[in-house]
């Protein structure tokens, strides 16, 4: 166990891999969820189009594929990346799509007496989505965000198949050079699981931020310990 | 040929155009003393709300042949009628009658399917291009909605926003007002409503009636010339219904908007308007002064609406 504690170094690095994987590819899936989500509510067919052949294509795909794609086969029609950023890429456009269904879902769920009220007070359609939809919507957007966002995470340990050192990789390496099968795979299980709880934590506090604007009042909420303790009616404010 | 509001071209209206008409003289007599009135003691306090208000060339309203339908079923059905400016009309009817719908095409959140509505001299849902008479764009629709605005049943105030930006977002992003003196009108409305104290307050920590009397101050604050109010007491407590209604009264008699009004509650129907409307299946079944539908209505079936209200 010491030998496989011994190359923290190592872990760090993969750590750091896979966080920045996961950052960058979230912003990235971030973006092209709400550009193609906005997208599918448009009322021009031709716009709503985009965001059906975005969704259906990039979501229908491995993302293991996508990486193979941008990794081996566009070099061979001229189109060179890095590792990081063909990767990167494979996870954005891949978790983006199913962020956009997210997106298009609650645009929609806002009541649509919040969209006849600003018609009411003559908004133009960006003014609309902007300052009353969007904003609204993102309450409901923010768990299914925190899903996509751990699910992303994980999905960065495909990138030790095209030769980037994530923290997937390096315990393959440290099982391979200490022997330690059960440690090595232990640790690596538990990095995971703390980098999961350190972005669920982000998402909790925004979910936070966006309820307070909402005026959706906390303190009289039970707090999330005496849910998980099953208190009957915990959940029910009174 | 935009026909001016006072001469419609079809018969029928005409003949219901007279039973109004000493009700609008009435209406235009009580605006011109209030404007006198507010312009004599201006300086006063109790005056100050009333400034709020808009004054100024409210237009009339006209429905040509309208048609709207929800699928087979036929809301509207080449419906007729005139709106004076500056008048305040009720509408009544059983549901489904199509007393909303005529309010919610006036605000664009439905579309025309037959016919043309006026609002002054100018179409709604068509525009002038060449000569011809076409569809309305979008930019078309933004310019004619500014002289409309509306109170919905169930307030739809924004819960993204504190009353005051509820009362502000407006002026400032559409009606390009500085942000100061949107400030300043905001509170002086709020004032107007009895909630000057709830400025920072959240739409959700406020009771239903609070909640209408922010929404009434909302329409109010982009300075429409048309007030449209859908059943604006029908979603709060029997107790909160008479503050709102109470602040109505108040608006309408200190503004000079033309007032279009879906309600259930009869003798708030008669105190604010010249003139009720009945509605059945789409068409007008009677209309009148609101002493006369109520106390003495002609037809049978305002006699069996009317009589079924006041039984509930």
């Amino acid at each position: 166990m010491s030998d496989v504690l011994d190359s923290y170094p190592q872990w760090l690095d993969g750590a750091w891999v896979t966080v920045r994987l996961t950052l960058l590819g979230g912003a990235l899936a971030l973006v092209l969820a709400l550009i193609f989500g906005m997208a599918g509510t448009s009322r021009f067919p031709g716009v709503r189009v985009l965001n059906r052949v975005y969704v259906e294509f990039f979501r229908g795909n491995a993302t293991l594929v996508l990486l193979f794609w941008f990794f081996y086969a566009l070099p061979l029609i001229g189109l060179r990346f890095s590792t990081t950023f063909a990767a990167v890429l494979a996870l954005g456009l891949n978790v983006g799509a199913y962020g956009a269904e997210v997106v298009r879902g609650s645009i929609n769920a806002v009541p649509k007496a919040q969209f006849e009220a600003t018609v009411a007070l003559n908004f133009t359609p960006y003014q609309r989505m902007r300052r009353v939809l969007l904003p609204q919507a993102l309450a409901l957007m923010l768990p299914p965000f925190g899903n996509l966002v751990i699910e992303l995470m994980k999905g960065t340990a495909i990138v030790s198949l095209v030769g980037l050192v994530d923290l997937t990789r390096v315990s393959k390496n440290i099982q391979g050079s200490t022997g330690e099968t059960v440690a090595a795979f232990s640790v690596v299980l538990v990095l995971y699981f703390i980098v999961a709880q350190i972005l669920q934590l982000f998402v909790r506090y925004a979910e936070r931020r966006v309820d307070r604007m909402l005026g959706r009042r906390l303190p009289s909420e039970p707090s999330l310990g005496t849910i998980a303790a099953g208190a009957p009616g915990a959940g029910v404010s009174s | 040929m935009p026909p001016t509001d006072t001469t419609p071209e079809n018969p029928a209206p005409k003949d219901s155009e007279g039973g109004a008409t000493p009700a609008d003289a009435a209406a235009g007599k009580d605006v011109a003393t209030e404007k006198g009135v507010s312009t004599q003691k201006g300086g006063t306090p109790e005056d100050e709300p009333a400034a709020e208000l808009p004054h100024g060339e409210a237009p009339g309203i006209r429905f040509e042949k309208v048609v709207k339908r929800f699928g087979s079923n036929v809301v509207l059905r080449e419906l007729d009628f005139t709106v004076a400016p500056g008048e305040r009309v009720t509408l009544i009817g059983p549901s489904g009658s199509g007393k909303t719908t005529i309010l919610r095409l006036l605000m664009t959140l439905e579309t025309l399917d037959e016919g043309l509505i006026w609002i002054g001299d100018e179409t709604l849902w068509h525009m002038d291009r060449g000569g011809k008479r076409v569809p309305a764009n979008q930019k078309h629709l933004h310019e004619m909605r500014k002289q409309v605005g509306m109170v919905f049943q169930q307030f739809n105030l924004f819960p993204n926003m504190n009353v005051l930006r509820n009362l502000t977002e407006g002026p400032v992003r559409v009606l390009g007002v500085p942000k100061d003196e949107a400030v300043e009108r905001a509170k002086g409305l709020l004032d107007l409503v009895g909630l000057a104290d709830k400025e920072n307050a959240h739409p959700t920590q406020l009771s239903g009636g609070q909640q209408q009397r922010v929404a009434i101050a909302r329409s109010l604050a982009m300075q429409p010339r048309v007030l449209l109010l859908d059943e604006v007491t029908s979603a709060l407590d029997p107790e909160l219904v008479v503050g709102v209604q109470d602040l109505l009264r108040d608006i309408a008699r200190q503004s000079d908007l033309t007032m279009l009004c879906v309600t259930h509650e009869m003798t708030f129907a008669k105190d604010i308007s010249n003139r009720v409307l009945m509605f059945d299946q789409g068409q007008i079944v009677e209309e009148g002064p609101p002493d006369q539908i109520f106390g003495e209505p002609s037809e049978q079936r305002t006699r069996d609406f009317l009589q079924a209200v006041l039984a509930s």
